[in-house]
């Protein structure tokens, strides 16, 4: 770590000159604080979940030593290591993982591109369950209406269909922020009860399906030519994992490299200075907005597409506070907003096996989520324990009321 | 808080009071209707009140909370874990409660310490500094909660808190019905009064307003703002805990996870509704509880629009408040900046 | 000598050094202050001044020196230490809660109770007591907001007052002030000197600090560099003393010959944030190869008139032609395009991404051009080669042109500002508060260039709140009061005196040449 705060640009990667070698150095030293942070979480979870264990050691721990089963530190050590076997132990599980981080990528991509135009989405959430809404009606109740589609022109029409929807539900907090000043904190909050209620409705009435054995408010499975079939028999892990990591590489495209997400950026960084220079600011915000709804709705048609064939009701809920932590985590950087959801991908997926092994709930990851959150935002508290020094401009992510 | 939106706020409960009788008619007195609707709007906006006065003893002072959901989240679970816990410990059901709400009051002040440390020693960003402590009242009461299923025995809640009735005023036939109301609900109207009197009369509520407007200022003669903002935030914190002890003290004796549903928002809405005032506050807070008490109604008198489209109305009703369709709203000038001392 | 340095010190400073990540703002500065003096602290900007009256009042903690207070060493630990011990003080950016009455204003951190509610009706007594015996006019049920800067400045003296203040420090007070108001305040000045307070009075105007010290001091870079009287000195040896070498007090230029007209303003008006209407029927020319400065005390609407004529703000009525095509009401890329560079009042804020290289910022408003882009994608080689040669020409000190803006000096920054707004062809300049916090070396360099602009045929209107700079650097003279225009005078015929009187409102026989 070089001590000297060097005048060049900072870890926000503000920079508009930027070589291969710059971007790979400025990527292994923006990784260090991230890194620590996710490091301490766990170390904490661990303790967690060693203080709130119960219940006697299982025959796993047979063979131990034995200080470890009686002080109960077996449990957070069995606990993580069948945390990692389960993300990452076999062909499987890495399949698995990628499956949980494909939602996580395009989220999180939303989330960071609105921080990057200044604006905070909470409302991932209700904008990915649009998405996936709309996108499993075109799967399974278009065809009645037009007939039978051709894949090539089904599966392009219910995923866009579902970025459209999360475009839409994004953008109404964004035109309100932008024409009246209303908060988009609280307004995409609003957004994802009234996207709820709505799937709710829909999924318990019109749009439910209709077989006689069916008890659950979800859709009709999708139509054959709606779908995209897994990659690998066998395997769950599927096309629109593949299709994130491009979208990733065209979100970094767009802010770095076009006119566009200069404005986007400028409109972020200081919103009266690109007033000034010309920019037509509120129709960024507006801009902005939709965008990172887009994202967030393309979460959840890729879902329905490539994975579930379908739209059951509140599979969503969590995605948008867990997209929150993931940009900020990947420091708003695309390419740092897909190693972040990778990392998610594999703490969810492995906390199944972990819940089963040592019965600590999946829910732990959740808490973990809040402590990696909670020392990437206030990195200073991870520095100081690690004495690091700060370098680079600070990211500026929100601000108040006034706009 | 200006006349035109006292008068907007009156208009939309008389409105909605309008529907609800419609809904109602035949079915059951009109003056029975009205009663038990103003009964209900009072409870269901003791969460939204609480919330907002909580909002107003920390953004006057000049920092922002959206954390409110995460600490009356927090407050809910923990208050009500203490209850159980107090009950199954052999103290009698009041007791058992106080102690709850005490458990829910310390909960709000904790966290309301975690997002005072985030956001005035470390001047994180204060909206994200929330945002941690929302998502960390999540994942803790969703995992602690699943731990205590995976127990096999968990003992049962010792109840909710009893209905007071303040003398004569409930003695009133029919009416009187309005004035049976539980503790933390009349609570709740008196901590209006006393906020707006600890705000605009008082020595403490000169120098909140001053960090929150100026921090500078109030630095320049001698007022630590460090210290006045960690102490409204944690007074904050406390009321924000209070409203959480309403959800699993007052309202029902159970928890469940994501049990405030977004209210935390909505009473910040209700703040900037009322303008940071106490009395302006309270009164966007009675109206989105109207907007609730319509929903319980319209179930209740079985209305044929789907229950879900009812349940969007206070949602909705949040998102045009914040419009300022009703005139805009200024918020404290400091709000949401760190202060930086020299 | 002065007449008072045989009395006692009341406050001294014995070499203070006080240092910054990687500035130092005071370095073994030593100061004496008799009772009942004015002792003039002067120096430009940046000299060290403000730093130096913040550790005196306990904003800041000295690295090394010493305090004492009527003798006494003491470590100022913060305000309410300092102003225990009878120091006031009234900060350049006032101190005041604009929300708050005056009373609430003047009492807050030092409040008077009956019981546990505010006593307001004692504290407006002794408001009003103060006021009388000082000369001081001032309501105490007034909102701060609602007062002229002046009447704010009394309060923030009444204030320190209230709290028995009988050392004061004035940080730039006449900043803000039309050249009454600031006659005004020396009325007051010596009036409360008349009283046993002694004064500190920081400035980097030169005729004033002449006109109501008894003593000089003068800082550069830090240090002290110097100790006068007014009968000892001139402006010319001030300004020497100020700067560390003979300065140009006039701007070098010959006269205009003015051509077609540029900007042609027909009955503007339009209203502030608040809705209050305070550009009210503005009318004025400004003619190709002419510079028209408007002078005015701040907040009198020019602010808001160069948002008008730069399309931030909306015309209520009224017309703004450019080169005679009508842009009322058009957006600022459109103006922009029409060929009008624009230098904001607050670069800082409107005029810079601070955490955006040099490069960025050089093209904040061309980036959608060629060669900076092509079709949607920018051109990083066109960016970088414009930012190398800018930084050249305009002599902005960098050590690269890729570093963030934020890092340069407020002089530096505004060059970043000018290179990006001259280096393009342009018809009209509108330039706000050009030289606000620059340095001496970077004001003569922006003087020249915007002489420079003139000669090559640009209309420039020059908006600032210094009546100095618009004497030196105008060929015409308008007068802003109230939103309104309400005197235009050639440079050459006209006098601070006349334009002072202008300013604050009194209306003259009309100017005939």
């Amino acid at each position: 770590m070089s001590e000297k705060s060097s005048p060049g640009p900072g870890s926000t990667s503000e920079e508009s000159k930027s070589s291969l070698a710059s971007i790979v150095s400025e990527g292994a030293r923006g990784l260090l604080v991230p890194l620590l942070a996710v490091f301490t979480a766990v170390v904490i979870g661990g303790v967690v979940i060693w203080l709130t264990g119960t219940g006697p050691a299982p025959a796993d721990v047979k063979g131990w030593p034995g200080f470890l089963v009686q002080s109960g530190l077996w449990r957070p050590i069995l606990a993580y290591s069948g945390l990692v076997q389960g993300a990452f132990g076999s062909r499987r599980a890495l399949s698995e993982t990628t499956v949980w981080a494909t939602p996580y990528i395009f989220a999180g991509l939303a989330v960071a591109l609105a921080f990057k135009g200044g604006l905070f989405n909470i409302g991932a959430e209700g904008q990915l369950a649009l998405g996936a809404l709309i996108a499993a009606w075109i799967g399974f109740g278009l065809p009645g209406i037009t007939g039978p589609l051709p894949a090539i022109v089904h599966v392009p029409l219910a995923i866009l269909g579902g970025a459209l929807a999360g475009a839409v539900w994004g953008a109404i907090p964004g035109w309100l922020k932008a024409r009246t000043g209303g908060h988009e904190v609280i307004n995409t909050i609003m957004m994802n009860y009234l996207a709820l209620l709505l799937s709710s409705y829909l999924l318990n009435g019109p749009w439910k399906d209709p077989d006689p054995t069916n008890v659950v408010a979800q859709t009709p499975p999708i139509a054959q030519s709606a779908r995209l079939t897994p990659i690998f028999a066998d395997y769950r892990f599927h096309w629109g994992f593949i299709l994130a990591l491009l979208v990733a590489l065209a979100v970094y495209w767009l802010l770095w490299k076009t006119t566009l997400g200069f404005e986007i950026r400028t409109v972020g960084n200081n919103p009266s200075a690109a007033r000034y220079a010309g920019m037509a600011v509120e129709r960024m915000i507006v801009l902005t907005m939709a965008l990172s709804g887009m994202l967030a709705g393309l979460a959840g048609s890729v879902e329905v597409v490539a994975l579930n064939y379908g739209h059951t009701l509140s599979f969503n809920i969590g995605y948008g506070f867990d997209a929150i932590t993931i940009a900020l985590l990947g420091k708003t950087n695309p390419l740092g907003v897909v190693l972040a959801a990778i990392l998610f991908g594999a703490l969810r997926n492995g906390a199944s096996r972990m819940q089963f092994l040592t019965q600590v709930p999946v829910d732990i990851i959740s808490v973990i989520q809040a402590l990696i959150l909670l020392f990437v935002a206030a990195d200073a508290i991870v520095r100081y324990i690690y004495r690091i020094r700060a370098r680079g401009t600070k990211l500026v992510l929100t601000r108040g009321w006034g706009g | 808080m200006s006349l035109n939106r006292f008068l907007f706020i009156l208009l939309a409960i008389l409105v909605l009071i309008g529907v609800t009788e419609a809904l109602g008619q035949g079915q059951a007195p009109p003056l029975l209707i009205a009663v038990s609707f103003l009964a209900t709007t009072l409870q269901v906006a003791t969460p939204l009140t609480l919330g907002a006065l909580s909002g107003i003893y920390c953004e006057r002072a000049g920092v922002v909370n959206i954390a409110i959901e995460g600490m009356m989240l927090g407050a809910a679970f923990f208050g009500w874990l203490a209850s159980i816990y107090a009950g199954a410990a052999g103290l009698p059901m009041i007791a058992a409660l106080l102690v709850g709400v005490l458990a829910a009051l310390l909960t709000g002040a904790l966290l309301a310490l975690l997002h005072a440390t985030l956001s005035i020693t470390f001047k994180v960003d204060q909206i994200i500094s929330g945002t941690v402590i929302n998502i960390l009242a999540v994942g803790l009461t969703g995992f602690l909660n699943r731990a205590l299923f995976f127990q096999q025995e968990v003992p049962h809640a010792p109840g909710v808190l009893p209905t007071i009735r303040i003398p004569l005023l409930a003695d009133i036939p029919v009416v009187g019905r309005i004035f049976q109301q539980q503790p933390i609900t009349l609570l709740a109207i008196a901590l209006v009064v006393f906020t707006h009197w600890l705000l605009f009369s008082t020595r403490w509520g000169l120098r909140t307003r001053a960090v929150g407007e100026h921090p500078l200022a109030a630095d320049t003669v001698g007022i630590n703002v460090y210290r006045m903002r960690y102490a409204n935030v944690l007074i904050g914190g406390v009321i924000a805990g209070l409203a959480g002890a309403y959800f699993t003290l007052e309202s029902v004796p159970s928890f469940e996870p994501g049990q405030t549903a977004g209210r935390g928002f909505i009473a910040l809405a209700a703040m900037i509704f009322g303008n940071w005032t106490p009395f302006g506050a309270w009164s966007a807070a009675l109206l989105f509880g109207a907007a609730q008490a319509l929903q319980i109604n319209a179930q209740f008198f079985g209305l044929k629009v789907p229950s879900q489209f009812v349940g969007m109305l206070p949602y909705i009703l949040t998102m045009i408040a914040l419009t300022g369709i009703v005139g805009r709203t200024i918020p404290p000038a400091a709000d949401g900046k760190a202060y930086e001392k020299a | 000598m002065d007449k008072y340095m045989d009395r006692e010190i009341v406050l001294e400073a014995r070499n203070v050094t006080k240092t910054f990540p990687g500035v130092i703002a005071n370095k073994d500065v030593s100061l004496k202050l008799y009772r009942g003096e004015v002792l003039a602290l002067l120096g430009e900007n940046g000299a060290g001044k403000t730093t130096l009256m913040n550790i005196l009042y306990g904003l800041y903690h000295q690295d090394s020196g010493e305090i004492l207070v009527r003798g006494e060493a003491v470590r100022i630990s913060g305000p309410s230490e300092s102003i225990r011990r009878g120091i006031g003080m009234v900060h350049q950016h006032f101190m005041l809660v604009p929300v708050f009455t005056v009373a609430e204003n003047i009492m807050l951190g030092a409040e008077t109770v009956k019981g546990l509610s505010l006593d307001i009706a004692t504290v407006r007594r002794r408001i009003r007591e103060l006021a009388e015996q000082y000369n001081l006019d001032v309501d105490p049920d007034a909102y701060v907001k609602d007062l002229s800067v002046g009447q704010q400045q009394r309060v923030e003296i009444v204030k320190a007052l209230y709290r028995k203040a009988d050392i004061l420090i004035l940080d730039e007070p006449t900043a803000v002030l039309t050249p009454q108001e600031a006659d005004d305040l020396f009325e007051v000045i010596r009036t409360l000197q008349a009283q046993g307070t002694s004064v500190i009075f920081i400035s980097h105007k030169l005729k004033e600090v002449l006109a109501i010290s008894d003593r000089i001091m003068v800082l550069r870079r830090g240090q002290v560099v110097g100790e006068t009287t007014p009968a000892g000195a001139t402006e010319r040896s001030l300004a020497e003393m100020m700067v560390g070498r003979s300065v140009l007090l006039e701007v070098d230029k010959q006269p205009a010959k003015p051509g077609e007209v540029v900007l042609d303003v027909r009955g503007l008006r339009a209203d502030d944030d608040r809705g209050q209407q305070v550009v009210n029927d503005v009318s004025l020319q400004v003619r190709a190869g002419e510079i028209v400065g408007i002078a005015g005390v701040q907040g009198n609407g020019q602010t808001e008139l160069v948002e008008v004529l730069t399309g931030l703000r909306p015309a209520r009525a009224g017309q703004v032609l450019i080169a005679g095509t009508d842009y009322t009401n058009a957006v600022p890329r459109t103006i922009t395009e029409a060929g009008t560079a624009h230098i904001p009042e607050d670069r800082q804020e409107d005029g810079l991404v601070l955490s955006y290289t040099i490069a960025d910022n050089l093209v904040l408003n061309t980036y959608y051009l060629p060669p900076y882009a092509n079709g949607i994608a920018r051109n990083e080689d066109a960016i970088n080669a414009n930012a190398e040669k800018l930084v050249k020409e305009y002599d902005v000190r960098t050590p690269s042109p890729f570093v963030p803006v934020g890092n340069l000096s407020g002089g530096n920054k505004q060059k970043v500002i000018i290179a990006r707004e001259l280096s393009r062809p342009i018809k009209l300049l509108i330039a706000a508060q050009p030289t606000r916090g620059v340095d001496v070396g970077s004001i003569e360099f922006i003087h020249k260039t915007i002489v420079a602009q003139r000669d090559a045929g640009a209309a420039v209107l020059v908006v600032s709140a210094e009546l100095d700079e618009v004497m030196s650097l105008a060929d015409k003279i308008a007068v802003m009061y109230h939103g309104q225009i309400v005197a235009v005078v050639p440079a050459d015929q006209a006098t601070r005196e006349d334009l002072g009187l202008l300013m604050a409102g009194a209306h003259l026989e009309p100017v005939t040449s």
